[in-house]
């Protein structure tokens, strides 16, 4: 079993669906010789071609427009989308057709597409960087949104994803490409692309998180059980469709709840967990569920972008909070 | 200075709105075994264009957009493509659609607010319509690609407006099926209107076509009224394609006759006046004017054919009234292979408060 980064795992997991089935081709742009700016392309043209790993002209719209022809006419693209700022050109094709295709033509026709993009701050990256997209995406009828958030589930989750019937919008947190590296066996073992995953059982409250923020969140479970206080950390990991199942099963033992997230607060998609929540879960609760997210703010340059993302101790603190006169 | 390139752009007429000959023709239309079938396809999407929108000044139809006038467009390009190829609409093409088989009933469906419209049983990988201008383009490009990855002899072939030329989707398209060379045709059905702003409003370039020469592909202006130019160009731009000689961008040059859709009064932009002469370059009377100087076609045919087309389009229609809506479980049919459990209880409810059926259309 090999050590590997989550870009490394990323490579690995392309590279087994490569080999695995002739329909998966590869586009974006500089993922050829180049092998991607973040090299989770890396090697890749040289091995499978480059009708396969295609190097498209610079334009996010027409990538993410023929991948949607390409998936209609029965290869399984996995685009590319460069920086995480350049993704927004694509919501056209994504809203209007990669999520609709299906459903618009009954079945006939459809979109088994995966975007792949980096997402979030932390990497000190230039404007237009660092963005946070995922409650845009998971606003959209038809999609899945998925956020790994270690190599291991980085690799099983893109394998699920890759293989999925209907289309994938995969965001790969940067500030974990290279954070560190865990054992990732390369078995072309999928995981579920509908379930949470619970890291670490705990009985006084539940930290809900997803992408990078899981590790900030982890480290609060870590501050917290010093204190005494035992915390449960549940990864989202695929935010549509949503498993709420196992939150709500957490929440119930643990009557509390604190959603950490770095997009913005309004809107985001810990609002949506938190209203799920109190529809399904309110008497269960001990004390108002907290959010801690990332300021409804432009995500800051480089100077202040650790000022943005939510630190260990709001979440430490948010927890406090809902322990308060306990 | 030093000239490095050069570039022109044809236009191609063969029939003048008279029916008549202007140069030597293709082949194909020297022989009215060819040219009928065609003229068939004309009269019968007029009909059907017609009927549909009667059936929606009465109620029932939705909104519907014409191809008046443009018929010959549709006609030429799909005539000119094989039954593996891959016709990628947008919602003023039906023309095109009915030569590859989808049904009137199926149109009719669509337009009267109902998904299994796009489910054609006939040409299954054809796309639905498109609404959201030009990005029909891009998944036309992408799905050449597809073709092209596992050498299939197959074309994709894409309409769009005169208007939908001005989208960025349309230029990066043409740029990735030109740099992949890519078995692509796209053709520009140029109406003059794009609802209310006329061509002389949507660019500044002389022609349309040559916007391909940006791409580094092949573009050429083809009066859009007369079949013969327009189904040669298409003829030649599918051979091409399909023969590895990359994509082509065909201007079709016609006129918008009708309204932009059923729910748009083009008076209020537009002088009548102009509009009428325009019918002096219509595209069905011009074929049969020559069909009739081949002595191929006499008003005891004519009658004939519209009789056909009449008892057509209404059988389509019965067909259309008499498909009951679907059941509110439809809406979450086919929103993913498997619905996620996450959306069974949103589709439970639907069902659960689901009026009782037996409304129908109208």
């Amino acid at each position: 079993m090999a050590e590997l980064n989550l870009i490394e795992a990323i490579n690995h997991a392309l590279a087994h669906e490569l080999a695995r089935d002739p329909a998966v081709v590869l586009l974006g742009e500089d993922i050829g010789i180049n092998g991607g700016v973040f090299r989770a392309t890396a090697g890749l043209q040289q091995r499978f071609g480059a009708a396969r790993i295609v190097d498209t002209p610079l334009a996010e719209t027409a990538i993410a427009g023929t991948a949607i022809g390409m998936a209609a006419m029965g290869l399984k693209p996995v685009a590319e989308i460069q920086f995480s700022g350049f993704i927004y050109p694509t919501f056209d094709h994504v809203i209007n057709h990669a999520s609709r295709l299906r459903h618009r033509t009954r079945g006939r026709l459809s979109c088994p597409l995966v975007l792949r993009s980096p997402c979030g701050a932390g990497i000190h990256a230039p404007e237009h960087h660092s963005e946070s997209p995922e409650a845009l995406f998971a606003h959209v009828p038809g999609l899945r949104v998925v956020i790994p958030s270690s190599p291991s589930r980085a690799y099983g989750l893109l394998l699920a994803a890759i293989r999925d019937p209907d289309p994938v919008i995969f965001l790969e947190p940067t500030r974990l490409y290279r954070l560190f590296k865990q054992e990732v066996a390369d078995d072309g073992e999928a995981l579920p692309l509908d379930v949470c995953f619970t890291l670490r059982s705990g009985s006084d409250v539940t930290l809900v998180s997803w992408g990078a923020m899981v590790h900030e969140t982890q480290t609060a479970a870590d501050t917290l059980a010093q204190q005494g206080i035992m915390a449960e950390v549940i990864d989202v990991a695929t935010l549509k469709p949503l498993d709420m199942g196992t939150i709500l099963e957490s929440v119930g033992r643990t009557g509390r709840c604190v959603i950490v997230h770095e997009a913005a607060r309004t809107g985001g998609f810990g609002a949506e967990i938190a209203a799920n929540l109190a529809e399904e879960g309110l008497y269960t609760l001990l004390a108002p569920v907290q959010r801690v997210t990332g300021y409804d703010t432009v995500v800051p340059l480089a100077r202040l972008e650790y000022q943005y993302l939510p630190s260990v101790e709001r979440i430490v603190a948010a927890v406090h909070k809902t322990l308060e006169g306990a | 200075m030093t000239i490095i390139g050069r570039f022109q752009i044809d236009y191609t007429r063969f029939l003048d709105p008279r029916g008549e000959a202007t140069q030597p023709l293709p082949d194909f239309a020297l022989d009215p075994e060819k040219l009928i079938p065609l003229y068939r396809a004309m009269v019968l999407t007029r009909t059907f264009d017609t009927k549909a929108i009667a059936l929606q000044r009465t109620g029932k139809l939705g909104t519907f957009a014409s191809a008046l006038g443009q018929e010959a467009i549709g006609v030429g390009v799909a005539a000119a493509m094989g039954a593996e190829d891959v016709l990628v609409p947008s919602y003023r093409d039906h023309a095109a659609q009915l030569m590859r088989g989808v049904t009137m009933a199926e149109s009719l469906l669509y337009w009267g607010g109902d998904e299994r419209g796009s489910d054609f049983a006939g040409p299954r990988d054809d796309f639905p319509i498109c609404v959201p201008i030009a990005t029909q383009v891009c998944h036309a490009a992408g799905a050449a690609y597809a073709f092209q990855l596992r050498q299939e002899a197959r074309v994709a072939v894409c309409f769009l407006g005169d208007g939908g030329t001005s989208k960025g989707d349309f230029y990066e398209a043409l740029n990735f099926g030109a740099v992949w060379k890519a078995p692509l045709v796209v053709v520009v059905n140029n109406n003059q209107w794009a609802i209310s702003v006329p061509r002389s409003m949507q660019s500044a370039a002389q022609t349309l076509a040559q916007k391909a020469i940006a791409a580094g592909i092949e573009g050429c202006q083809v009066d859009g009224n007369d079949i013969v130019a327009v189904h040669h160009a298409a003829r030649q731009a599918i051979e091409k394609a399909r023969s590895g000689g990359g994509p082509s961008l065909i201007e079709a040059l016609s006129y918008r006759l009708g309204d932009h859709t059923t729910a748009d009064d083009a008076s209020r932009y537009r002088d009548p006046e102009v509009v009428q002469e325009h019918w002096t370059f219509e595209p069905v009377v011009r074929l049969r004017n020559y069909l009739v100087q081949l002595n191929a076609w006499d008003p005891q045919r004519e009658e004939q054919l519209v009789r056909e087309c009449n008892e057509a389009v209404n059988a389509a229609v019965e067909t259309y009234l008499a498909t009951p809506p679907p059941t509110p479980g439809a809406m979450f049919d086919h929103l993913y292979r498997t619905l996620p459990a996450a959306l069974h209880e949103q589709r439970d409810m639907a069902l659960r408060l689901a009026p009782q059926q037996g409304g129908g259309h109208g």
